[in-house]
């Protein structure tokens, strides 16, 4: 335990893995709560088409990603809520668009490439000093911005009609959302990879969602999970020779069906 | 009933209105007008655009043609006068909440973006808990309270925001008997307290004594601010339920015939 402490990329795992649990067990929430968790997945593996093209065309890949991710946040966004065509449809399409210009583009593009692994699955072991700084000012801006509109996300995300009766400016608090969303996918995204983000955002929350009464207190308890997961699963992998990423993951849900099930047996679990 | 001076704003004036969803029209030339103090409750089938009616009062869904005024204002503008209770099974009954924190939301608004419940929100709150007797719930999970509670604790909700005007879309819609009787009990003393209510209802059996006025609506409206359903206006085809009117009150409701008057 302690041997593997004394490896520099290690402690910069660790310290990762502090600093995406406090951005995916606060957005995370709002996504369970919300019901956002499908368009949150879909600018996720979107955000890979920009990737592609960024490779291609020779530009900072973060920057392809950052573009997609936002651009695909507005449309999936637009879409969830305006038209009257199946959103999840539309969704799926988009989400399946990104990640094919991604793949096309990179095959396309001569020379070195990294696999589509790597962005799936991310590098927790590859973390560097610089990305731990990025890391700190998205979570402060996803923490604040949480902070200043506490009371609104909580009240659209329970009653969105009652909240426009209220003129709650809902529609400027979606796209505030949604754009939150898509940032902190993009630049989590190179840490962690896509579907360790998704686990991420699903599972602590609505492990959270499970037995807790408030979204204060499921955003804590989603932090602090999510932070149990990547260690645990950090310290697994470690000792078992494993891909980091698929192990957080994997702990992370088994750990939700047993929550699931101990829920079932005790429906009424109080929390005080 | 409270006498109400002739010219006072009506709270809701509804002029030859007709609305509806893409190029079905739900409501067909719509004239309603709501005065203080007034309790009035609509009956009509499912379908028949009781739910319609009240998007286009809260400014949700524009009307095709014809006007509305909320407080003599554009109702985007004039709904922060209205406490809204929108029907329940609506809501996503498992959502982590305490009741406390649901009423404090009829406290929400654009004056209280950026800035945190006040002292004054709370004590509003907890005044409003008092109303619908619920202090002792306050902490109590949502998801916890039974079915009447619930509807209480939106009904408290509404009424943190100090409305004018009360707007109920099926508050007794499942909900067991001595619960809806409670609820109406409720809406009694609040009417009494100088809030005017306008509810909504496909069950004419929740249709209490405690209405001041009553009406029909199905796609059109039949309403003339008077306690009785008339005869004519089930003869128009209201498909308002006889036999519900006939047995299934406390009081009567439906016009004695001519020979008995």
């Amino acid at each position: 335990m302690s041997g593997i402490l004394s490896y520099g990329f290690m402690q910069n795992a660790l310290a990762a893995g502090v600093l995406v649990s406090l951005a995916c067990g606060v957005i995370g929430t709002l996504v369970v709560l919300k019901r956002m968790v499908f368009i949150s997945s879909g600018v996720a593996h979107t955000a890979y088409g920009g990737i592609g093209m960024a490779f291609y065309f020779g530009v900072n890949p973060m920057l392809g990603a950052l573009t997609f991710s936002l651009g695909a946040s507005l449309l999936m966004g637009y879409t969830q809520r305006k038209t009257r065509q199946r959103p999840d449809t539309l969704i799926g399409v988009m989400w399946a668009i990104g990640m094919a210009i991604g793949i096309i583009f990179t095959d396309l593009t001569p020379g070195y490439k990294p696999d589509l692994m790597s962005y799936l699955f991310g590098s927790i072991l590859a973390v560097t000093r610089a990305d731990l700084w990025m890391m700190l000012v998205v979570d402060l801006i996803v923490i604040g911005i949480t902070i200043l509109f506490f009371k609104e996300f909580q009240a659209t995300a329970f009653d969105e009609a009652f909240a426009r009766t209220r003129n709650v400016p809902v529609d400027l608090l979606y796209v505030i959302l949604v754009t939150m969303i898509g940032l902190a996918v993009v630049m989590l995204m190179r840490v962690v990879g896509l579907i360790m983000i998704i686990a991420l955002l699903t599972i602590p929350a609505a492990i959270g969602a499970l037995f807790l009464k408030s979204m204060g207190k499921i955003m804590w308890l989603a932090t602090g999970l999510s932070l149990v997961f990547t260690i645990g699963g950090l310290l697994l992998s470690y000792a078992f020779n494993l891909t980091s990423g698929a192990t957080i993951i994997l702990v992370a849900g088994a750990a939700y069906l047993i929550a699931l099930l101990a829920q079932k047996l005790c429906k009424r679990c109080p929390d005080e | 009933m409270t006498p109400t001076a002739p010219n006072a704003t009506p709270l809701v004036e509804i002029k030859d209105l007709s609305a509806g969803y893409n190029n079905e029209m739900v409501l067909r030339d719509i004239n309603l007008t709501v005065e203080p103090d007034n309790f009035i409750g609509l009956i009509g089938p499912n379908g028949g655009g009781k739910t319609t009616l009240f998007k286009v009062i809260l400014g949700l869904l524009q009307p095709h043609k014809g006007t509305i005024k909320v407080m003599g204002m554009a109702p985007e503008k004039g709904r922060q006068h209205i406490g809204y209770v929108p029907q329940f099974t609506y809501y996503d009954s498992d959502f982590p909440i305490r009741a406390r924190d649901v009423v404090r939301m009829g406290r929400l608004g654009p004056k209280h973006l950026f800035k945190p419940y006040t002292a004054e929100d709370d004590r509003v709150v907890e005044e409003c808990l008092e109303r619908v007797h619920l202090t002792d719930k306050g902490n109590a999970p949502l998801r916890e309270l039974s079915g009447g509670q619930r509807q209480r604790i939106y009904i408290a909700r509404a009424l943190a925001s100090e409305p004018e005007l009360l707007l109920l879309d099926e508050p007794t819609n499942s909900v067991d008997v001595e619960a809806s009787a409670q609820i109406y009990e409720l809406l009694h003393e609040i009417n009494l307290q100088g809030v005017t209510i306008l509810l909504i209802s496909h069950d004419l059996n929740v249709i209490s004594s405690y209405v001041k006025t009553i009406g029909c609506l199905n796609r059109t409206l039949h309403y003339h601010g008077e306690k009785e359903i008339t005869e004519d206006m089930i003869q128009a085809g209201y498909n308002c339920p006889v036999e519900l009117i006939a047995h299934g009150l406390p009081h009567r409701v439906l016009a004695k015939h001519e020979e008995q008057g």
